[in-house]
């Protein structure tokens, strides 16, 4: 057993779960926003900001904002253990991409809320 | 005379600064020679070269080696499967610290298997004769108990070059895979417990590099996605 304090569930097989499953919640955010822009052609500012007024979007559009919080956390943790030997860049590339993240996952509740 | 090129990986710490490759003309008088016996005739012009090599038929697994870019047995892989353009580059297995020319240290890749307990473990008393297993639970065994360690695998394996300290490797974890199947041992849920972090088994991207340079033609890549569904089956 190899122990770990920074990925995301502290298990791999956490880590694992959430990547799949968020990984399908954002294939399907991604193809409703699509069909969405397509048998919309002329779309204006009323209908898609009556669209994301409707409380299940809203809760449709979080979901998707937290799977791609969890999802970019548990890759890029990925690709810095693998990329970065030395301990103390690796924890500082850590710490700015986990900041980043929580900045644009607050950014885009009040983006769907704030308005 | 049909003469080979032949571009070797040499490397002796003690007079070389620096790893470098050497050039060599042999030649094959136009047979489909095996790359085992290219090295032989290699090394009746230089017999300061060093590589492993023992049964020179596929068994034992010493002669792992990288041939123009592609792990493999140097015994049992035939000219006319690597050569391209008459050049043959051979190069020791990548990811390993070399100790001489052709040899590589085996240590990581020896601990990460010693690391998934490569025996059966089972504390009901022993039965008079001996333990018996159905044939079908047998069957389970194909495909995972045939692994020479030569490494091929796990040493074509990006995950296994940046974290072999780690993560176990394609072999380790077939045989993992190989007494986790095994309806003789009783040990699967401490076995299971020693893999779910996320480098043992979790750092494996699924690229199959192993399966496609395996001189055995096993699949550690179908064994590894078993061992997360069992994974997957005692955690939820």
């Amino acid at each position: 057993m190899v122990t770990n304090i920074t990925n995301f569930g502290r298990s791999g097989l956490s880590d694992w779960l959430v990547q799949r499953v968020s990984a399908i919640i954002l294939a399907l955010y991604t193809l409703f926003i699509v069909g969405y822009l397509l048998f919309h052609p002329g779309l204006d500012y009323a209908a898609w900001s009556g669209l994301f007024a409707q409380t299940w979007m809203r809760i449709f559009s979080l979901l998707a904002f937290v799977s791609l919080s969890a999802h970019a956390w548990v890759g890029l943790w990925t690709v810095t253990t693998d990329y970065l030997k030395p301990t103390g860049i690796r924890i500082a590339t850590q710490t700015v991409i986990i900041l980043a993240i929580f900045v644009f996952l607050v950014w885009g509740i009040q983006v769907l809320w704030g308005a | 005379m049909s003469t080979l090129q032949v571009s070797l990986y040499r490397y002796n710490p003690e007079t070389d600064s620096a790893p470098y490759m050497e050039e060599f003309q042999v030649d094959t008088q136009g047979r489909d020679l095996m790359v085992l016996d290219v090295l032989h005739l290699v090394k009746e012009q230089d017999n300061g070269l060093a590589y492993r090599r023992s049964c020179r038929e596929g068994v034992c697994g010493s002669d792992g080696m990288n041939m123009n870019g592609k792990n493999g047995l140097a015994c049992i892989t035939p000219l006319s499967e690597v050569v391209k353009n008459n050049k043959l580059t051979l190069r020791p297995l990548p990811g390993l610290p070399v100790i001489r020319d052709l040899v590589v240290d085996m240590g990581l890749f020896y601990k990460q298997y010693e690391r998934i307990q490569p025996y059966l473990q089972n504390d009901t008393p022993a039965p008079a004769i001996e333990r018996l297993q159905s044939p079908e639970d047998r069957d389970k065994l194909d495909g995972l108990y045939e692994c020479i360690l030569c490494a091929c695998c796990s040493t074509s394996c990006p995950s296994f070059w940046w974290n072999p300290d780690k993560f176990v490797g394609p072999a380790g974890l077939l045989q993992a895979y190989r007494f986790l199947a095994d309806s003789r041992d009783e040990a699967t849920r401490e076995r299971l417990e020693g893999l779910e972090d996320p480098f043992s088994v979790f750092r494996c991207r699924g690229i199959m590099n192993c399966v496609a340079v395996c001189p055995k033609g096993l699949n550690p890549t179908r064994a590894i996605g078993k061992i997360r569904e069992m994974l997957l089956a005692n955690a939820t």
